[in-house]
C-alpha cells in the first residue's frame, strides 16, 4: 500500500504534524485481551447494587422489557448502520422509524412526531425553543409540576439567551389555575405543563389550554407514555407540542442513558419542529418507500439557520420503543397501565395504614405518589437500603422545604408480597 | 413491505401482561381518562419478530460490508463491548440511586471517573464531562462553557469564527448558544487561510470552532499559530472531535492550543451508531474552564471511594438529566482498555494509511481538488463526471448496486460534487480493493454510458425515492393519511 501511495513509511504520511505538535504525554495503560477487559468490567459492575427492590421513579421507571425487544434491537443490521442518508439501503430503519412516529402519534393523539431527540429533558427544551420560533415571543411560564431535573436542564440552556421565565406554584398537587391566569399575557410564548406531574398527580389541562390559546400562547405538555394507556391524552386536551421520556417503552435504566426523547405536534407546526422526520413517498416504480424528509430545516443544510443543531439522535432507541409498542399492542397498553395503577393503589392503601405516614393525594395519581413521613425522608431511605429496598425519591433533593416527603413509584414488576414487605420494613424503619 | 399496522388482527396479542396479584381494581374519574383508543398494532410476538427481522434485512450495515462514509468514522464495533454494556449491574442501575446512598453505585461512578482520566490524557485536556448525549450536544455544551467563561470575566464577546468547511452542527450549535457566526474561507491548500482569519479577529471574538484534521482530511500545520492569535484577544479554541481518529497518539488537541474539545464516542471509540444514535459527546476542557463544567461531577475521595459532587457554583448546570449516555460510555471504556496505548496509536496509523491508499488509486479517475497527502479521509469531486451529466449522487447510487455503502456526497459544501471517503483503520486492503474497482468502473461508465446512471440502484428493495413528493405531500403518520 505504501508503494502505491509513494511513501516510504507511515510516518511520511504525517509530515503535516510537525515535531512541535507531538503529544506532551500519552500515558495510557497497555492493552488487554477481550477476556481480561470483560473480567475487569464485571468486577466494577459488582460494586453496584442493582438488586434492591425498587420503588424509585422520579420520571424513570423499572418496567419489564420483553426478551423479543432485546433480541431484535441486537440485530447488527440495525445497530451497526449509520443515519439513513441513502434511503435505498436503509428502508429497514426508515420504515421502523415511520412506524415509531405513527405509534407515538396515536399514543398522544397528535398529528406528527419526529424520529427522536436525546431524552425527555432536552426534548422539553427543544419544544420551548420551537414555541419561541413559532410565535416569536420570549416569555415562558413553567408549572410547578414540571420535573425539577428538566427545569434545571432548560435553565442551563437558556442562560445566555434573552428569555424571561415565570414559575407558577402547585396547589393541592395540581397546577394553580389562579396563578396561571394571572401570569399569562400576550407576551407569553408558551406554558409548560407535565402530566402526571413530578409529584405523581394527574390533571386535565383542557381549561388552561383553552385560556392560553385565547392569548396566542402555545401549550407544551410533558407526558409519561405508559400512563397514556388510561389517561386523557394531550391531543384530547388540545396541547400544541408534546414531549416525553420514552425510557418506559422498552428501554433499560442504564444508569441514566441512552434514553429516548419523543416529540409530537400539530400538523401546522411541522416545519418548525426540530429533528429528523421520516416521510412516506414512492420510488420511481410506484412502490411505497420511506425517506428523511423536510431536511431543509436541519443543520446539515441550513447551518446557523437550522431549527436545531441535532444530528445524531437516538434512532436505535426509537426502534426499540417501536418493537415494544408493537408487542404490547392496543390492549396490552391498557392492561399494563391498569396494572400499574392497581399496584400503586394497593401500595398507597397499604402505606397509608402505617402510623405517621400521610399520603399526599388531593387529586388522583397514576403509578407514583408522594408520602409524608414523621422523619427526614433521606434518613428513612438510607435505613431502607439496608433492608434491601430503594424506597423512593426524597423530595428534599430539589425542594429543601419538603424534608419529610418521599416520592414512591410502583410498576407492574412489584409483587404484592414485595409491597407488603416494603410497608412492614418502612414501619420498622420509622419506629427505630 | 407491509407496515406493522397492516398486519394487525383484532384482539391478537404479542405480549402477556402479568395477571394482577393485588385484589383491587383502581379507577380514575372520567374527566381524566382518554376517550380515543391508542391504535398500536394487534400482532403476535412471532409477527413482531418476523416484521422487524425482515425490516433489518432491508438495511445495509457495517457488519455486512464496507461503509466508507466520510466524516462518520464507521469502524468495526467489537462485539465484546456490547456484552460489557449488558451486564446487569449496569443495565438495571437506576440513575437516581446515588441520591439514596452513594455506595450503591460505586461501579458506575468508577467508570465515569476513569473515562474522565483516560479521555483527558488522550486529548491533552484537564477535565471531562460525560454528560453530552451526542456530538452536536457536546458542541452546544462547549459553546455554553465558552459563554460562561466570558461572562465570568466580564468579556463582551459577540461572535464565533467557523471555517466554511465545517460540519453544519458547528454554526447551528453556536447560534443556539447565542452567538453570531463569522465564516472564514478555505485557502488553495485546503486549510483555513491565516491571513483571512487574522483579518476577522477583534476583541469581540468569543472563540473559534475547528475540526482537525478538517473535513477535507487535512491537518493545518498553522493550528498553534491560530490558537495564539485567538488567545491574544482572550478568545477560546474549540476542537470538534469528529476527526480525532486521525490524531490518536500523534497529536493532542490540548497541546495544539485548544481549550475545549468534544469527542464523538460513536466515531473514534467504536461504539455503534445505531442507525442514527445513541451517540455520546463527552466534552473536555483546560483547567481555566473546569469550574464551569456541568454538574454533577464525579470525584475520587481520599478513601478511594467515588462520589457525585454538585458544589460548583459557577457551573453551567445540567445539560442532560444524569451522567450522559452511560452504556455508550461504558462500551467506549471497554474499547480503550482493550486497545491500550499501542492499540490507540495504531488506529491513526492505519486510518491514515488506508485513506491515502484509496486516494492514490482513485486520483487518476476523479478530480482531487486538494492534491496532497491526506489524513483519515480524502475528498474527491465528481466534476469530471458531471461534464457527462453524471453527478456525485449518481455515482453513490451506482455503488449501492455494487454492494457498498457510498461515501458521503455533497459534503464538505466547499467542494463541488464532493465525494468524501473515510475507510477507517479496521478495513483491510482486501476489503477496500473491490470498492476501489467499483469506483473506477463508475468513472469509466460515466464516459462510455453516462445515460445508464439514472437507473441506479436497480438491485435494492426500492429504487430512487421521490424526495420532492415526500416533502410536498407530507405523510409521516400512518393514522393521518389524506
Amino acid at each position: 500500500m505504501l508503494k502505491v501511495i509513494g511513501a516510504k513509511s507511515i510516518d511520511d504520511l504525517f509530515l503535516d504534524i510537525k515535531s512541535r505538535h507531538q503529544p506532551k504525554s500519552f500515558n495510557i495503560p497497555s492493552g488487554l485481551s477481550e477476556f481480561e477487559v470483560l473480567e475487569r468490567v464485571r468486577g466494577i459492575a459488582s460494586k453496584n447494587d442493582a438488586r434492591l427492590v425498587s420503588f424509585l421513579g422520579a420520571g424513570f421507571y423499572d418496567h419489564y422489557v420483553p426478551e423479543a425487544v432485546t433480541a431484535l434491537t441486537s440485530r447488527a443490521e440495525f445497530y451497526t448502520a449509520y443515519t439513513p442518508y441513502q434511503p435505498e439501503s436503509s428502508q429497514g430503519i426508515l420504515q421502523a422509524l415511520y412506524e415509531y412516529q405513527s405509534m407515538i402519534a396515536t399514543l398522544t393523539n397528535m398529528d406528527v412526531v419526529n424520529a427522536s431527540l436525546y431524552d425527555g429533558g432536552t426534548a422539553l427544551y427543544e419544544a420551548m425553543m420551537m414555541a419561541i420560533r413559532i410565535n416569536r415571543r420570549k416569555k415562558i411560564v413553567m408549572d410547578g409540576g414540571v420535573s425539577p431535573i428538566y427545569r434545571k436542564i432548560i435553565r442551563s440552556y437558556t442562560s445566555n439567551l434573552d428569555i424571561e421565565f415565570k414559575e407558577t406554584p402547585i396547589v393541592h398537587g395540581r397546577a394553580d389555575r389562579e396563578a396561571i391566569k394571572n401570569i399569562l399575557d400576550d407576551k407569553t410564548s408558551a406554558i409548560i405543563l407535565q402530566n402526571p406531574n413530578f409529584f405523581g398527580s394527574i390533571d386535565d389541562h383542557t381549561d388552561i389550554i383553552k385560556q392560553a390559546h385565547k392569548l396566542g400562547i402555545l401549550v407544551i405538555e410533558s407526558v409519561y407514555p405508559i400512563s397514556l394507556g388510561i389517561l386523557k391524552t394531550p391531543g384530547e386536551m388540545d396541547a400544541d407540542i408534546v414531549t416525553g421520556e420514552g425510557q418506559s417503552l422498552g428501554l433499560s435504566l442504564n444508569f441514566g442513558g441512552p434514553y429516548l426523547g419523543f416529540m409530537a405536534t400539530k400538523e401546522k407546526y411541522i416545519r418548525k419542529m426540530p429533528g429528523r422526520i421520516v416521510g412516506q413517498t414512492e420510488d420511481k416504480n410506484g412502490r411505497r418507500c420511506f425517506v428523511n424528509t423536510l431536511q431543509a430545516r436541519e443543520q446539515h443544510i441550513r447551518r446557523e439557520k437550522a431549527t436545531s443543531n441535532i444530528c445524531t439522535n437516538v434512532a436505535l432507541c426509537a426502534i426499540q420503543a417501536a418493537i415494544f409498542m408493537s408487542l404490547l399492542g392496543k390492549q396490552g397498553l391498557k392492561d399494563l397501565a391498569q396494572l400499574n395503577l392497581d399496584k400503586a393503589e394497593f401500595a398507597r392503601k397499604t402505606l397509608e395504614k402505617i402510623e405517621g405516614v400521610e399520603v399526599k393525594r388531593s387529586s388522583p395519581t397514576f403509578n407514583e405518589f408522594t408520602i409524608c413521613l414523621p422523619k427526614k425522608a433521606k434518613d428513612v431511605v438510607e435505613k431502607m437500603v439496608q433492608k434491601g429496598f430503594a424506597a423512593g425519591f426524597p423530595l428534599s433533593r430539589y425542594y429543601p422545604e419538603m424534608e419529610n416527603y418521599l416520592l414512591v413509584a410502583v410498576t407492574e414488576k412489584r409483587t404484592k408480597d414485595e409491597i407488603v414487605l416494603f410497608a412492614n420494613n418502612l414501619e420498622g424503619a420509622l419506629c427505630s | 413491505m407491509q407496515l406493522i399496522f397492516e398486519k394487525s388482527v383484532p384482539e391478537r396479542k404479542g405480549f402477556q401482561v402479568p395477571k394482577s396479584d393485588v385484589s383491587m381494581k383502581a379507577t380514575i374519574p372520567g374527566a381524566y381518562i382518554r376517550k380515543i383508543d391508542c391504535l398500536w398494532p394487534e400482532v403476535s410476538e412471532l409477527d413482531v419478530v418476523r416484521h422487524f427481522t425482515r425490516l433489518s434485512n432491508l438495511n445495509y450495515s457495517l457488519d455486512a460490508n464496507f461503509y466508507p462514509l466520510g466524516s462518520c468514522t464507521m469502524k468495526y464495533n467489537p462485539k465484546f463491548t456490547e456484552k460489557a454494556a449488558s451486564i446487569k449491574g449496569f443495565a438495571n442501575l437506576h440513575p437516581v440511586l446515588p441520591q439514596l446512598d452513594g455506595s450503591l453505585v460505586q461501579g458506575g461512578l468508577e467508570v465515569l471517573f476513569e473515562m474522565d482520566q483516560l479521555l483527558s490524557e488522550i486529548t491533552g485536556m484537564d477535565n471531562f464531562t460525560m454528560q453530552p448525549l451526542a456530538g452536536a450536544h457536546g458542541e452546544l455544551t462547549g459553546v455554553m462553557l465558552m459563554a460562561a467563561y466570558h461572562r465570568a470575566k466580564g468579556n463582551k464577546k459577540k461572535y464565533i469564527i467557523i471555517p466554511d468547511s465545517a460540519h453544519g452542527t458547528n454554526p447551528a450549535s453556536a447560534t443556539i448558544a447565542g452567538y453570531d457566526i463569522v465564516s472564514v474561507p478555505t485557502d488553495k491548500n485546503g486549510v483555513l487561510s491565516l491571513k483571512d482569519f487574522e483579518a476577522k479577529i477583534t476583541d469581540e471574538l468569543a472563540g473559534v470552532m475547528l475540526t482537525s484534521p478538517n473535513t477535507l482530511g487535512i491537518f493545518n500545520s498553522n493550528i498553534d499559530k491560530i490558537a495564539d492569535a485567538v488567545h491574544k484577544v482572550d478568545g477560546l479554541m474549540y476542537y470538534d472531535g469528529a476527526n480525532l481518529n486521525a490524531l490518536l497518539g500523534r497529536a493532542r488537541p490540548g497541546d495544539l492550543g485548544f481549550d475545549i474539545v468534544h469527542i464523538n464516542l460513536h466515531k473514534t471509540f467504536a461504539t455503534p451508531h445505531g442507525g442514527g444514535g445513541p451517540g455520546a459527546g463527552p466534552v473536555g476542557v483546560k483547567k481555566s474552564l473546569s469550574k464551569f463544567l456541568p454538574i454533577s461531577r464525579v470525584i475520587k475521595k481520599d478513601d478511594h471511594t467515588y462520589a457525585l459532587d454538585y458544589n460548583y457554583p459557577e457551573s453551567i448546570g445540567y445539560v442532560a438529566p444524569f451522567y450522559g449516555n452511560f452504556s455508550v460510555i461504558l462500551k467506549a471504556y471497554a474499547y480503550i482498555l482493550m486497545l491500550g496505548k499501542e492499540g490507540l496509536r495504531e488506529i491513526s496509523d492505519h486510518a491514515v494509511l488506508n485513506a491515502n491508499y484509496i486516494m492514490a488509486r482513485l486520483k487518476k479517475y476523479y478530480d482531487l481538488p486538494f492534491d496532497r497527502t491526506c489524513m483519515h479521509e480524502c475528498v474527491f469531486s465528481a466534476s469530471k463526471q458531471e461534464k457527462n451529466g453524471v453527478h456525485a449522487n449518481d455515482i453513490a447510487k451506482f455503488l449501492i448496486d455494487k454492494g457498498f455503502h457510498p461515501p458521503t456526497v455533497y459534503f464538505p459544501l466547499i467542494v463541488k460534487e464532493a465525494i468524501m471517503i473515510e475507510p477507517t483503520e479496521t478495513e483491510s486492503k482486501q476489503e477496500m480493493d473491490p470498492f476501489i474497482e467499483a469506483m473506477i468502473e463508475a468513472a469509466q461508465l460515466s464516459e462510455s454510458h453516462p445515460d445508464q446512471f439514472k437507473d441506479f440502484p436497480k438491485n435494492t428493495p426500492v429504487s430512487r425515492p421521490d424526495e420532492v413528493k415526500a416533502a410536498k405531500d407530507i405523510i409521516c403518520n400512518h393514522f393521518l393519511k389524506k
